[in-house]
């Protein structure tokens, strides 16, 4: 995609959850309804910052049936490198940001006998808008929330309302935890079960699963990758014949667009495999860091995901 | 755009079917040059010129009203050429707002769509239907909403639903197909469904189309141009009914070709659908008779080039092998050799 197909939306109003959590609720600029979406589904938010262009990905946590406004939750990241922080400190009520169109990544399977959502912290964010798409009943689900102590329950006072005692919390600071082992044992065939949150959890969900025998087709996930900081390199983009400078806390993709290249993408977090890019030559290692290509594709090392991977190079030339 | 229909034409028994000088003109003919091999053709579902067939999003032609009133016949006579899974109603809700929304926007004058929050009220002035719904309660709809809606527009719509890395063939409305049945095809994965084609598994094209479709995006719908031929202007060329229709290829001549043979080219479009995150496949048939094609002399010489040198696997799958030396012969006459200019265009 590019920047040509964005939406024009104002931020409605802005409401601090939790210590970290902001949520913002985003409205058409010219007052039509936004396209309709399936739960689970993220926008990427464009945001012009002082210094460079952010575009950060965020599940949508509206209903898809109320498509006069969208609603994502921003958590505030520690390590960011700015668009969390813009979020928090840059954006007010009227602001006016651009989004791209939804775009699903973490659908319900619609032939599922069950769904177990098992959320950590602000990847509680896509079951909400899914928990809309599960109220008539039609297919049993239970939702596990895990959060570090009450006051980091993000939309907890929502839930209860819509799904009463239906919501199972986990408080770190009481020391509760996920009994995975227990869970993932015993569910009829046909469940499903998603997670969203930390890396540590959804390794843990993933690692369980397999060990009581889930097939694969039946274990989702969906975890964002914030670009990670790291060494600046230089990269040669062989059909633009250009050489670009990745500084230490620019991404390899944003410093591609901002020499005016354009890469493909949808997810921007290392999930759905859009940007995937040959390499050409390499004096060096690749530093993958997306969830997309698999360990033996990581170590072939001829292509890289530049939204989140980069490298720790002498020289690195791109099939771009 | 006002289209001036033609009601009474025929795709069966006297097969009364013809196009007009202005139809042929804009026949989305297949060929770019002057030979043919598979390759993934998919584009940007853009709006094409003024007139073309794709200036809007579903092109509705002088054929509209005869090939609905042939889809009626066809659903009467066999049921199950429209099929859907329980898990697709969302996705008939998205096909039927897609296809209604679609037509009312780019043919006001033919087809109104008025929507008070979930209720909607639909008019089809060709085809003089009124209806009002409530959006998402199928008993207010007179049939299925996929059904409904493909019952007033042309061409075939398969809806596959995405899970598990694939495409899964889990509803459609199929009557107008070129030897393919969705009775048989329905619960089918994206390669499953595709096994017969020869050459392209090989060449890798399904494994890219596949990937590539995965990652459609909602409001940007792509398309395609496929292509085979049929033996008088049949829109139901299904399997289940080739006793009616497969001894036809015995019937043709060098003499009667230009008349009996018909260019058979499917307009497909692909778009992502909003609620259910699923995948209509527009199957679009314009058929055009060789004699047809022969007014425009730079098509005549490109469609005897393309046979000609047709690659034999494609000359079998096509089912053209009892006929396809016949159109050549009866072609041959029009191809003085000389170069044609670039592009599908007739000039």
């Amino acid at each position: 995609m590019n920047d040509a197909q964005t939406l024009a939306v104002e931020v409605a109003a802005i409401d601090q959850v939790t210590p970290l959590i902001k949520h913002f609720k985003l409205a058409s600029a010219d007052g039509a309804p936004l396209p309709a979406f399936s739960g689970g589904s993220h926008i990427i938010v464009v945001m012009q910052g002082a210094a460079r262009m952010h575009r950060n990905p965020y599940s949508l946590l509206s209903s898809p049936r109320e498509l006069d406004h969208y609603e994502i939750g921003v958590r505030r990241m520690e390590e960011s490198r700015g668009g969390s922080h813009f979020m928090h400190d840059q954006v007010r009520v009227g602001s006016r940001l651009e989004i791209a169109h939804p775009v699903n990544l973490f659908a319900l399977d619609k032939i599922a006998r069950k769904h177990v959502l098992i959320a950590g912290g602000i990847g509680i964010t896509p079951f909400l808008a899914q928990l809309e798409d599960l109220h008539d009943g039609a297919v049993p689900y239970e939702l596990h929330y895990s959060v570090r102590s009450p006051e980091h329950a993000a939309f907890l006072t929502r839930l209860r309302e819509r799904e009463g005692e239906k919501v199972r919390m986990y408080y770190d600071s009481e020391s509760q935890a996920v009994d995975f082992d227990g869970l993932l044992a015993n569910q009829p065939l046909g469940t499903h079960v998603y997670v969203c949150g930390p890396a540590g959890l959804i390794n843990t969900v993933i690692a369980t699963a397999k060990s009581c025998g889930w097939p694969d087709s039946h274990v989702h996930w969906e975890q964002f990758s914030a670009p990670p900081v790291g060494d600046a390199f230089d990269v040669f983009l062989s059909r633009s014949r250009l050489t670009v400078h990745v500084p230490h806390d620019q991404s390899l993709m944003e410093s591609i667009e901002a020499a005016g290249v354009e890469v493909p993408y949808l997810c921007r977090g290392g999930v759905c495999g859009y940007c995937q890019t040959r390499v050409l030559e390499l004096d060096g290692e690749l530093l993958h860091n997306d969830h997309f290509l698999s360990d033996a594709e990581k170590a072939k090392g001829n292509s890289i995901m530049p939204c989140v991977s980069r490298a720790r190079c002498k020289s690195l030339v791109l099939d771009l | 755009m006002n289209v001036a229909f033609k009601p009474d034409e025929t795709f069966r028994n006297d097969f009364t079917y013809r196009n007009s000088p202005e139809a042929i003109r804009r026949f989305p003919l297949p060929f770019h040059e002057d030979e043919y091999m598979y390759s993934v053709n998919i584009e940007p579902h853009l709006p094409g010129p003024k007139g073309s067939v794709t200036e809007f999003a579903f092109d509705v032609d002088e054929h509209y009203v005869a090939e609905c009133r042939e889809r009626a016949i066809v659903l009467a006579a066999e049921p199950l050429r429209f099929q859907a899974l329980p898990h697709m109603m969302s996705a008939q809700w998205d096909s039927l707002e897609l296809l209604l929304d679609s037509l009312a926007r780019d043919y006001p004058a033919h087809f109104s769509l008025t929507k008070q929050g979930n209720r909607w009220q639909w008019i089809n002035r060709p085809l003089g239907l009124t209806h009002s719904f409530i959006f998402g309660d199928v008993d207010t709809l007179p049939h299925q909403p996929l059904d409904y809606a493909a019952r007033q527009a042309q061409g075939d719509f398969v809806v596959m639903d995405q899970r598990e890395g694939d495409l899964w063939t889990e509803a459609g409305v199929v009557t107008t197909q070129a030897d393919w049945s969705l009775d048989f095809d329905m619960g089918m994965t994206f390669k499953e469904w595709h096994g017969p084609v020869p050459l392209a598994h090989e060449l890798g094209v399904f494994d890219r189309a596949l990937k590539f479709l995965l990652n459609l995006r909602l409001g940007q719908p792509v398309r395609r141009l496929n292509w085979t031929m049929t033996v008088h202007p049949r829109l139901d060329t299904s399997p289940e009914n080739y006793p009616h229709w497969g001894s036809d290829r015995a019937t043709v001549t060098a003499r009667n070709a230009g008349e009996l043979v018909h260019l058979r080219v499917e307009l497909q479009g692909l778009w992502r659908l909003p609620r259910s995150n699923a995948i209509i496949f527009g199957i679009r048939c314009y058929l055009i008779s060789v004699q047809e094609l022969a007014t425009i002399p730079k098509w005549a010489r490109r469609v005897h080039r393309v046979l000609k040198n047709l690659h034999p696997a494609l000359v079998d799958y096509k089912g053209l092998t009892r006929y396809r030396d016949a159109v050549v012969e009866w072609l041959a006459p029009f191809d003085d050799g000389a170069p044609t200019t670039p592009g599908n265009g007739p000039e």
